[in-house]
């Protein structure tokens, strides 16, 4: 398939500032006929929702959770990107761009990128006019740290609940639409599967999670906002509820998936605890600006307590192998260094799974109210988690699965190949290449929310402003919605001897293995086959227990269950596609003598998209090549 | 560890409910709450029974969506701790546990343990927000505001609405949670322009709703997962009287 990406012509920093000059707009009187669906109430898509409400369109919203406040942008930690130069430290726009485009290891669209710096101004703005608290200093001004990859304080936070506080402003918008009538709200419902009639999307199908009911809902475009699909690993710090499915079934229906191995594996993370772990926890990068992050010398020390091994018998890894960024390198430099040091044996703790982040030193420099004001609520979970205290003892961390950067393929529009169907937030692959950093997926979803699809949404909305009101009575929807009856009956019927959370997590087991923090193309390809095995057995052997029509969480798990293990396969065939290690995928084959990843640009600097073709094991791809006009490729370094 | 566990089991929302026991084993100290109850649901599935149903998300005392009363108390024995958030060391070898849902009428029960809380999102609708559309904003350094001010406003924002303030009270007041989106709101700048109308009519909206009054006990702040203070409850009761004493 030709992937047009609709990137304007023209001057880098004046696309975006063309672009909205230029774009076809829809009148007011026009708009309050057209209806939009907002698939996801987190940043994006409570954003988005509530912006299209305020424009006048008619919105309908839906959500799977209890209330759309309850999405998981709620539990990010650390905080915002904006290129505010507040702190008079030399950011601009184009900083902000050039480290975003550099974290991603040239792996993402350059206009893409430049739009979101751009915007990333108006939303600190937006927000604090919401009323979100942000941090200040004793003058009143915004307050702002730094955050791993960049040597400049651009994060706006609001202590380590900024994830929280920007998602109840979205959301604090987002109700102020629903009493005006301007968006309806679907609380408890899921999207299982996308409408479509003469090629464009029209519509979703959705179950009301509590009474089972099959629904219709049509509109003139479809939003989905629907998040990652970390939890392909089982284990994550993704939401026990954070699924593929949405964005699966737009799959299945023609939208192209790109780059699906692009994971981030985030470093600072509670380590696993034992078998009956359901999830993983995360500590915010934040930490990194005082903690030190450090390991036993010797092996023999391992077992020792931390503060009975004297300072000249630790190795400060990440200070000493890069001392420009210290503590502080980009994500997926700083978790692969911690898989080298356990592999050699080096772990700490029960396991031998985790490393040291430790804030002795902090506390002698700072005092420990400044270290309690800064992370105490983080310290404070910490505590309930493991039952040891951080401000005495360092912190025990690994790495664990936190953000996917892969997604439905969109174009500068944030349109997805199906015409009328768009992706924002997370569950697009667009802004962020082949890893993020660290606080730019809240920047990234406001962005595409309040200040990107509101205007790009409108350039194909004006093309359907003679489009009657969509009528689910059309054959595509009956089509749709009996798929969707057959196949929940089909998971029902099996009524086998596993559970579904069996069956999660072994998929887990062999996606954290194979397709995790380092990868090999032999290995993955093995793994591959495990995973077409594990889904032919849990169509034979799952067991849902209940019954249709009524609340079942478990046969919701079914379904997102079936959905990953069909993601898993599509993520190992781009992993052992993408001959070369860039940002979170990392190739045992393609490493440089010293272990760092070793790019492959003339290959590979390409998107790689993915068609549906009806079997999951054999997906089509097509490439849209990146071009760097702006920014010269080089080899990361973070030495 | 072995635990005997005292679950509410109610099939729909008009059903008679009961409490059904139910024996666990190899229950770890560290393990979260949740994930005891996940190893009760993987015990029941096996033999074929009905799992518990009950509402949970993120699993790191943010989402706000568990909300289980845990032997007498909202979210159990530890202080400033949700469901997910309670470890199991909490409790001792064969000890006997009572695991109710968050009761109050105006959370009326979907199944087991999950109930419907969605009069809270109802309260908000009707004025937990600064009208301002998107693009509209002005510099966000335009205004300075006192850094005490803002710290006391964000204590106020941290409430997750989970619902254990209501479920804590003998009225089944929700108070607490109104007036912490109320005092966030109208201590700031932005939010002085609709704080009167703002104070009365999601207050009119908790009374409509069902919610108790406040008879000033306390309990919401002593149960609370993120520690809001009842100082929030003045703060409203102050712009309520304000407001309608003026309007």
């Amino acid at each position: 398939m030709k992937l047009v990406s609709k990137e304007p012509e023209g001057i880098l920093s004046e696309k975006w500032t063309n672009y909205k000059s230029s774009v076809p707009l829809v009148s007011p009187a026009n708009k309050r006929r057209i209806d939009i669906i907002v698939v996801g109430t987190g940043l994006a898509g409570a954003s988005a929702a509530a912006t299209f409400g305020e424009l006048g369109y008619n919105v309908k919203a839906f959500c799977f959770q209890d209330s759309p406040r309850r999405a998981h942008s709620i539990a990010a930690q650390g905080g915002i990107n904006a290129a505010k130069n507040y702190q008079n430290d030399g950011d601009s726009v184009y900083r902000l761009f050039y480290d975003t485009i550099k974290g991603g290891d040239y792996r993402a669209r350059e206009s893409n990128v430049h739009r979101l710096a751009e915007v990333s101004t108006n939303i600190i703005d937006q927000c604090v006019a919401q009323g979100v608290p942000f941090a200040r200093d004793y003058g009143g001004l915004l307050a702002n740290r730094s955050f791993g990859g960049v040597q400049v304080s651009r994060t706006f936070y609001a202590r380590g609940q900024t994830g929280q506080q920007l998602l109840l402003g979205a959301y604090s918008a987002l109700s102020r639409q629903i009493a005006k009538g301007q968006v309806k709200m679907y609380k408890r419902h899921e999207m299982l599967d996308l409408v479509k009639i003469d090629g464009h999307a029209k519509g979703i199908i959705a179950r009301n999670l509590i009474t089972g009911e099959i629904e219709r809902h049509g509109a003139h475009a479809v939003v989905l906002a629907t998040g990652g699909y970390g939890n392909v690993y089982f284990l994550s710090t993704n939401a026990m509820g954070s699924n593929v499915t949405a964005a699966w079934k737009a799959h299945k229906r023609g939208a192209l998936f790109a780059n699906p191995c692009y994971t981030q594996i985030h470093p600072t993370c509670i380590p696993v605890a034992g078998e009956h772990q359901s999830k993983l926890t995360l500590m915010s990068e934040s930490l990194r600006n005082d903690g030190r992050v450090w390991v036993p010398k010797h092996k023999i020390d391992c077992v020792k307590p931390a503060r009975n091994i004297p300072e000249q018998d630790r190795d400060y890894y990440l200070e000493r192998i890069y001392p420009a960024f210290g503590n502080l390198v980009p994500r997926d430099v700083a978790s692969r260094a911690a898989l080298y040091v356990t592999n050699e044996g080096r772990g700490v703790g029960k396991t031998g799974v985790a490393v040291y982040l430790d804030f002795e030193d902090a506390i002698k420099r700072l005092g420990k109210d400044t270290v309690e004001a800064r992370y105490g609520n983080l310290f404070e979970m910490y505590q309930r988690i493991t039952d040891e205290n951080p401000y005495e003892q360092p912190m025990r961390i690994f790495p664990a699965v936190h953000y996917t950067m892969g997604g439905l393929w969109v174009d500068y529009e944030l349109g997805t190949t199906v015409p009328g169907l768009y992706a924002a937030g997370e569950a697009n692959f667009s802004d962020h290449g082949a890893n993020r950093l660290g606080a730019s997926a809240l920047m990234q979803g406001l962005a595409d929310g309040y200040f990107v699809l509101p205007y790009t949404i409108g350039s194909y909305l004006s093309t359907q402003i003679r489009a009657p009101k969509v009528d689910t009575q059309h054959p595509a929807f009956a089509e749709a919605e009996s798929e969707v009856k057959e196949n929940l009956s089909a998971l029902m019927n099996i009524q086998g001897d596993r559970t579904v959370d069996d069956f999660h997590k072994a998929l887990g087991k062999i996606m954290w293995k194979e397709c995790g923090m380092s990868r090999h193309g032999e290995r993955m390809t093995e793994a591959k086959e495990k995973l077409g095995n594990l889904r032919e057995e849990f169509w034979g052997k799952v067991r849902i227990p209940g019954r249709l029509e009524e609340f079942n969480p478990e046969l919701e798990k079914a379904g997102r269950v079936a959905d990953l293990i069909e993601l898993g396969e599509l993520m190992m065939d781009d992993a052992i596609n993408r001959n070369e290690s860039c940002g979170g995928h990392f190739r045992e084959e393609f490493a440089t003598e010293e272990g760092e990843a070793q790019r492959d640009d003339k290959k590979f600097t390409y998107v790689a998209a993915w068609e549906h073709t009806g079997n999951p094991a054999k997906a089509k791809l097509s490439k849209e090549k990146l071009k760097f006009e702006n920014v010269e490729l080089k080899t990361r370094s973070y030495k | 560890m072995q635990l005997t566990l005292r679950v509410w089991r109610q099939s729909n929302p008009s059903a008679k409910g009961e409490f059904e026991n139910y024996d666990v084993y190899g229950i770890d100290k560290d393990m979260s709450f949740l994930e005891m109850m996940d190893v009760l649901n993987q015990q029941l599935i096996k033999e074929g029974k009905d799992p518990v149903a009950f509402d949970h998300d993120c699993r790191e005392g943010i989402c706000g969506s568990c909300n289980m009363y845990i032997n007498g108390r909202p979210h159990g024995p530890w202080d400033k701790t949700t469901t997910c958030q309670l470890h199991m060391r909490a409790f001792e070898d064969r000890d006997t546990i009572v695991i109710e849902p968050f009761r109050a009428n105006s959370f009326p029960i979907i199944k087991d343990l999950a109930v419907d809380r969605s009069a809270f999102d109802r309260i908000i609708e009707k004025g937990g927000y600064i009208s301002v559309n998107t693009g509209n904003a002005m510099d966000a350094n335009a205004i300075p505001i006192e850094k005490e001010i803002a710290d006391t406003a964000m204590d106020a924002a941290t409430c997750i609405g989970c619902g254990a303030c209501v479920a804590a009270c003998k009225n089944s007041s929700a108070m607490l949670f109104v007036s912490a989106k109320v005092a966030h709101l109208n201590m700031l700048p932005q939010g002085k322009v609709e704080s009167g109308e703002r104070a009365i009519s999601m207050v009119n909206q908790m009374d409509a709703e069902g919610f108790g009054s406040c008879t000033n006990t306390y309990a919401c702040e002593a149960e609370c997962p993120k520690g809001i203070s009842v100082t929030n409850i003045a703060r409203l009761n102050r712009s309520f009287i304000g407001a309608s004493i003026g309007g």
